[in-house]
């Protein structure tokens, strides 16, 4: 199938016309390897967002995911491909207009702890955007504002002339989601948000974050390792391997019919907090690790660790075919 | 000689520093049966750490000071063993298996040399006949190539692999307990299963008991016999696998099982509010004086504020530290569990809110 046709149908949004807020063709990012050789992080990566959807991005460490996530917003320089967000390639704007563009797409990092500048009060860290974009040129106005976003997150007014060492992990993280809200943003890039706090502050954090989608209708690109927080709340999720992207669906369909074999390898792998039924179920895990996305071999990457791969497998690199309803998985053997 | 191979009585632990005492470990008791797994279950702060740390007597003193309290290990108290004497216990009867292998292994030695020194010392072998053992217990921990893994360093191996390489010189002298601190947080959820494969089979041949530390819920449900639930130095419920998951009885626990979403959850289920913990834990400085949890607690009663629940006994074994176990508190309906308000087969399933 070629893959122009494969786009226009990978792209939810579109069944009903409607352009959707981020469309992703062909993303490659390859970085410089030594010697002639090439990491390909992101090899040819097509997808799309609809207005107030969230999509999960799951995959393995080393798998392109958050390389997906920064080359979006444009952190990293892309090797190939465009992203359309309302319809803009956002690649070919000028640096002038991508300023402005800048403030629709922000973005929540994985460590609160790395992320805040520690010499900067959190009060600072929160105005910085708003500074840069010169909204709020009123000084005693921006306070108004920076007090506002943290009260959204649960923090108070007291908070803002402390420094971040002085808050737990949660707080942080809370920080990091106020300013990325500063900006009144309509898309946000979320890496490993949640990965880096406890159980019970994960679930505050993801609660807030589903009530700002709802209440600020945002868009999400949710990057995170962790399949059981995917499965509650995205709509859609994309599964990723080795730079590319091995399937793709409505979340509730690709969880309940994983059709890839590292999609199904990876969902087996997931500890199932029920000890009744892991004494009553012994599934099979994938074998091996990642291989390097240093020059990678033609053909399927997932093949060495398959239990399915055949000879073809090793030479001809699989396409994304659609195997259900808006259900796409890139495996030959399907 | 005591029944149990571990047991810990009333165990306290306290770090001396400059801004005052923090109170990690507040009075800690469970004991350890030989072939069996418990697994200490908590946030982070919470001292499941540091208490195994003290078992192994790891924890530098000062600043650490052991304030009162028993370990037993069958039958002889290790409290009062000085380092030397600590020695012969480290590495022979037990053994561990560290968070970040990256940090915890020696970047400047080849694995076969660490793994070998801790053989030569217990098992009073020659070389030649160390580097034998040990790569047979590169074998089984599953490593390709083991007579090559021998010879490299640490950070030429994958995280996963660099985790192997923990566990093979964790078991290299046979232990009787294995503490296992977060073996696989670090780790992807494929290399975790695979790891954990590893662990159980290893349990099931050697004979091994184990210590498991983790936060999740997901791990302790596949590893457990027994759970232990800390929080704030405290174990605040404690019994069977079977007990916790099915038939929780601390708001602390039903916070944990709640806040944490199901691959297996229904299409309603997902995107409703987690049932999540308000707030954040106690600081361990001056922890409060009545429950630690009281704070965040939606069940919280005056005599919660008030004075620390007893251990309440919910059957035989199941050990509950929370006030509405007392026959004068109101009954109340756990939101997750067996007896939970909503019906559903996963246990961590995500409740409706609770009435009242």
């Amino acid at each position: 199938m070629s893959a122009a046709v494969m786009e226009k149908q990978v792209i939810p949004a579109q069944a009903d016309g409607r352009e959707p807020l981020l469309r992703v063709e062909h993303l490659k990012k390859y970085f410089p390897a030594g010697k002639k050789q090439v990491l390909k992080a992101v090899d040819d990566i097509s997808f799309s967002i609809g207005k107030g959807e969230t999509l999960g991005l799951v995959g393995e460490s080393g798998c392109g995911k958050t390389t997906v996530g920064r080359t979006i917003l444009r952190l990293y320089d892309p090797d190939g491909g465009a992203v359309y967000f309302e319809g803009t390639d956002i690649y070919k704007l000028p640096k002038k207009e991508w300023k402005p563009m800048t403030q629709k797409m922000q973005m929540v990092f994985q460590d609160p702890y790395a992320s805040l500048n520690p010499f900067f009060t959190v009060g600072e860290i929160i105005e910085e955007p708003l500074k840069i974009h010169g909204l709020y040129p009123n000084k005693a106005e921006r306070r108004e504002r920076v007090y506002e976003l943290l009260e959204m997150v649960g923090l108070n007014k007291d908070h803002a002339n402390r420094f971040p060492h002085e808050f737990s992990g949660g707080q942080r993280q809370r920080v990091g989601i106020a300013r990325a809200l500063a900006l009144d943003p309509t898309f946000l890039v979320c890496d490993e948000a949640i990965s880096a706090l406890d159980v019970s502050i994960q679930a505050q954090v993801v609660n807030m974050l589903m009530r700002f989608q709802r209440e600020l209708d945002l868009t999400y690109l949710f990057i995170t390792h962790d399949l059981s927080m995917v499965r509650h709340i995205a709509d859609h999720t994309a599964v990723m391997y080795l730079g590319t992207m091995v399937e793709y669906g409505e979340t509730g369909e690709l969880y309940a019919h994983p059709a890839h074999p590292y999609t199904q390898g990876l969902l087996s792998a997931v500890p199932v907090a029920d000890p009744a039924y892991c004494r009553t179920h012994t599934p099979s895990h994938l074998q091996g690790e990642v291989p390097s996305p240093i020059n990678p071999k033609p053909g399927c990457r997932f093949c060495d660790r398959c239990p399915r791969a055949t000879e073809r497998c090793r030479s001809e690199t699989p396409q994304l075919r659609e195997v259900g309803a808006g259900h796409w998985a890139a495996c030959l053997n399907l | 000689m005591s029944e149990h191979l571990l047991e810990v009585r009333d165990l306290a632990v306290s770090f001396d520093t400059y801004a005052g005492e923090v109170q990690a470990v507040r009075g800690i008791s469970f004991y350890l049966d030989k072939g069996e797994t418990l697994s200490i279950v908590g946030e982070s702060g919470c001292g499941k750490s540091v208490s195994i740390q003290t078992i192994m007597k790891l924890l530098p003193s000062p600043p650490s000071r052991i304030k009162s309290g028993s370990i037993l290990y069958r039958g002889e108290e290790l409290v009062t063993k000085t380092d030397k004497e600590m020695e012969s216990y480290r590495g022979k009867e037990f053994s561990m298996v560290f968070q970040d292998s990256m940090t915890s292994l020696n970047p400047t030695m080849r694995v076969g040399r660490q793994l070998c020194e801790g053989i030569i010392k217990h098992q009073k072998v020659s070389r030649e006949k160390a580097k034998e053992i040990a790569i047979d217990m590169l074998r089984q921990v599953g490593l390709p190539n083991p007579e090559k893994t021998y010879m490299r360093y640490p950070h030429s191996l994958s995280g996963g692999m660099q985790q192997r390489v923990m566990i093979a010189i964790a078991i290299a002298c046979n232990p009787q307990i294995l503490f296992a601190d977060e073996p696989t947080t670090a780790l992807d959820v494929t290399m975790q299963a695979q790891i954990l494969d590893l662990m159980n089979g290893l349990k099931k041949r050697l004979g091994t008991a184990i210590i498991l530390i983790t936060h999740d819920l997901g791990v302790v449900a596949q590893m457990a016999d027994r759970i232990s639930v800390m929080y704030a130095g405290k174990i605040v419920e404690s019994g069977t696998a079977d007990e916790i998951f099915y038939n929780p009885r601390h708001p602390y626990t039903w916070g944990l099982l709640g806040s944490m979403p199901s691959v297996e959850q229904s299409s309603r289920a997902a995107k409703s509010e987690l049932l999540s913990i308000p707030g954040t834990p106690p600081d361990l400085f001056a922890p409060p004086k009545g429950c630690a949890f009281a704070a965040r607690c939606n069940y919280c009663m005056g005599a919660c504020l008030k004075e620390d629940a007893p251990e309440f006994k919910a059957d035989d074994g199941h050990m509950v530290r929370c006030w509405l176990m007392d026959e004068r508190a109101p009954k109340v309906t756990p939101p997750v569990g067996k007896y939970a308000a909503v019906t559903g087969s996963a246990p961590a399933q995500i409740p409706a809110k609770e009435e009242g």
